[in-house]
């Protein structure tokens, strides 16, 4: 029953990878940007958090949500003032400034919040847990994160799928010229798709900060898994990046139960890499192109 | 090089020759020997802080040349070189402590070890393009520091002393691991150099500026692009090397420590991309930045990362792109250029190419 648990762990933790992962794809799918600092401003999506926490007497729940909207203005500024500039130029422009945003980022949070562990508190919740049968236990805490992560990447799926905004966002992702010449701002929608993005990663980051501690040097490990979840789960499908997730939630938790704690995330590794050697376009891939 | 004459289109091309080295470059060649002879007397005469610093410049130097093989000609940007720079450095303990080979011939195996791992790891991650890429490498150095820094045998997350090296005295160490730092940095800049004259440089310039078309001409750009990671990973492998012996203790978080990368990105991007010249001038301008500024630590890289950040954005081709566009200098004839040896048709009278008429008319 030990194993069960542990797998059921490692779903549920899926869910927060899934969660990571989405505004990565999304941003992949719309524009092509591969955005190398994105586990970065999710982790800076905590510090402001801890930030507003601090300084206003507001709760953890308003100032979560406070750094959920300040991060959809960031995504919308970063994209139109700078990220716009890389895109349609050649392919390695957008990879090097992304990847110096991330170094910006992480060393910018060391030198305003030092490189020492931070925690946000949620209270009860984060050590309440549900009993599913005698020997089945699950966490209210990481059991909300999944149902989250579920709802979040239903209503991004219902959005591009339902909505006219969601239908600009498609175009522009089959085809950028045409897209422009049916009257699409492509800057504008390019803007939309990275504030989305840092919104949803902004949520990621801040339910990551209350689940374990956090510093400024984790952005690359999360950029990282949620890049191992999209590409398992297959480029340009939302929902197979839950199941990238989910996959390496389970692979990371039973490798940890198998062979000690230190091998749990290489586990997870080798999986990717296992799955990108024999099934390279992932569980669901819709689109092809890289 | 002759232009094929079957074809009346084809006889409108005037004569012309490719040529590649033109008369400055023989001066750029004296030049560059009367450096390296230079360099090498240092030993000679500088104090042991002096050739350490330099040892930590040269190593810099061929780290970046290796990432500009790769991003700059091969289109393939690398945040994952680290993994080879930590196995050149794990390899020196191998080959040296374990196996029991001198320490300065371990350099040099230290790069092959690199290379060997890198043939079967470079087709798994051609699979992934541009930015996927990018962060496909990163895991391949995660994974190797995961096993290293997991296991007991190569030391865990204390890591090792390089006793081979440790135990050689000082007179013979600091002269040899300086003169192995030379030769991995004027070797990376001839492996480019010789690498880019050779067949796969045409290839590599055609994959640069635009892969599918190289493709579509016959390039097979697969087998480029796995050489040029192949021997990036050497090059990587041997500089790596090169610094496990000047600290002489390894330790995997420093090994694998994505900032080997980030260095090298800074210094390529600062000084100029796709060129030989690009990473000299970067790694000069890198390295006196390093030594005014880094007691400032994160705020140096801050600053160094706003620079990187612009400078990609603003002026891709970065210092040595602007030179070159400006002035028309290029200091390695890796070029090809075409030279017409005759006038343009339309200079000559018709009666010379009848041929070249008819197909006006026709």
């Amino acid at each position: 029953m030990d194993w069960v648990n542990v797998a059921l762990q490692g779903v549920l933790l899926g869910g927060l990878f899934a969660l990571f992962a989405t505004g990565l794809a999304l941003v992949f799918g719309v524009m092509r940007l591969v955005n190398l600092a994105h586990g970065d401003l999710g982790i800076l999506a905590a510090f402001v958090a801890l930030f507003l926490l601090d300084s206003f007497d507001i709760g953890v729940f308003w100032a979560s949500l406070a750094a959920v909207v300040i991060m959809f203005g960031i995504g919308y500024v970063l994209q139109r003032g700078l990220l716009n500039f890389t895109i349609g130029t050649d392919d390695t422009r957008p990879i090097l400034v992304t990847f110096g945003l991330s170094i910006i980022i992480q060393n910018g949070l060391v030198m305003w919040f030092s490189a020492d562990s931070q925690g946000l508190d949620a209270g009860r919740l984060e050590n309440a847990s549900v009993r599913l049968t005698d020997q089945l236990a699950v966490g209210w805490y990481p059991l909300i994160v999944f149902v989250i992560a579920v709802v979040v990447i239903a209503a991004l799926q219902l959005f591009l799928n339902r909505t006219t905004l969601g239908r600009a966002f498609r175009a522009t992702s089959d085809d950028q010229e045409a897209a422009e010449l049916m009257g699409i701002n492509n800057r504008h929608i390019y803007g939309l798709a990275m504030a989305i993005a840092l919104a949803i990663v902004a949520l990621a980051g801040i339910l990551l900060a209350v689940r374990t501690t956090f510093d400024p040097s984790q952005g690359p490990f999360r950029l990282i898994f949620a890049f191992e979840a999209v590409i398992m789960g297959g480029m340009g499908s939302i929902w197979g990046t839950l199941i990238g997730g989910i996959v390496l939630g389970v692979s990371q938790t039973l490798g940890a139960q198998a062979f000690g704690a230190g091998w749990g995330i290489f586990v997870g590794h080798v999986v990717f890499l296992t799955v990108l050697a024999f099934k390279p376009s992932g569980f669901f891939a819709k689109t092809v192109t890289a | 090089m002759t232009p094929p004459a079957e074809t009346p289109q084809a006889t409108a091309v005037p004569a012309f020759r490719v040529a590649r080295s033109a008369r400055m470059h023989r001066y750029v060649l004296v030049a560059f020997v009367a450096v390296v002879v230079a360099l090498a007397t240092v030993p000679l005469w500088a104090e042991t802080a002096t050739t350490r610093t330099l040892v930590t410049f040269f190593t810099l130097l061929a780290l970046a040349q290796m990432w500009n093989l790769l991003g700059g000609y091969a289109g393939l940007i690398s945040v994952g070189q680290q993994a080879y720079v930590g196995i050149g450095a794990y390899g020196v303990w191998l080959i040296g402590d374990v196996l029991g080979i001198h320490p300065f011939v371990s350099v040099l195996l230290a790069g092959v070890l690199a290379a060997l791992i890198a043939l079967p790891i470079g087709p798994l991650i051609f699979r992934l393009k541009g930015g996927y890429f990018a962060i496909g490498t990163w895991v391949v150095a995660e994974v190797v520091r995961l096993v290293v820094a997991n296991i007991q045998a190569t030391g865990g997350g204390s890591g090792k002393t390089i006793m081979s090296a440790a135990r050689l005295p000082m007179e013979t160490r600091v002269p040899g691991t300086y003169y192995l730092a030379l030769a991995v940095a004027v070797g990376s800049i001839l492996l480019v150099y010789f690498l880019l004259r050779s067949r796969v440089g045409l290839a590599l310039t055609a994959i640069r500026d635009n892969d599918l078309a190289a493709q579509s001409s016959g390039v097979n750009v697969f087998r480029a692009k796995l050489l040029v990671y192949v021997v990036a990973a050497f090059g990587c492998g041997a500089m790596g090397a090169v610094v496990a012996m000047n600290l002489l203790r390894i330790q995997p978080t420093a090994a694998f420590s994505i900032n080997w990368t980030a260095y090298a990105i800074f210094i390529v991007v600062i000084g100029g991309f796709g060129t030989i010249e690009g990473p000299l001038i970067g790694s000069v301008i890198y390295f006196a930045l390093l030594q005014t500024l880094s007691q400032y630590g994160t705020s140096y890289m801050l600053l160094l990362g706003v620079i990187a950040v612009i400078m990609a954005a603003k002026a891709p081709r970065g210092i040595w792109g602007f030179v070159e566009k400006r002035w028309d200098i290029h200091l390695f004839p890796v070029r090809r250029e075409l030279l017409l040896e005759s006038p343009p048709p339309e200079e000559r009278k018709p009666a010379d190419r009848p041929d070249a008429a008819a197909t006006e008319t026709a």
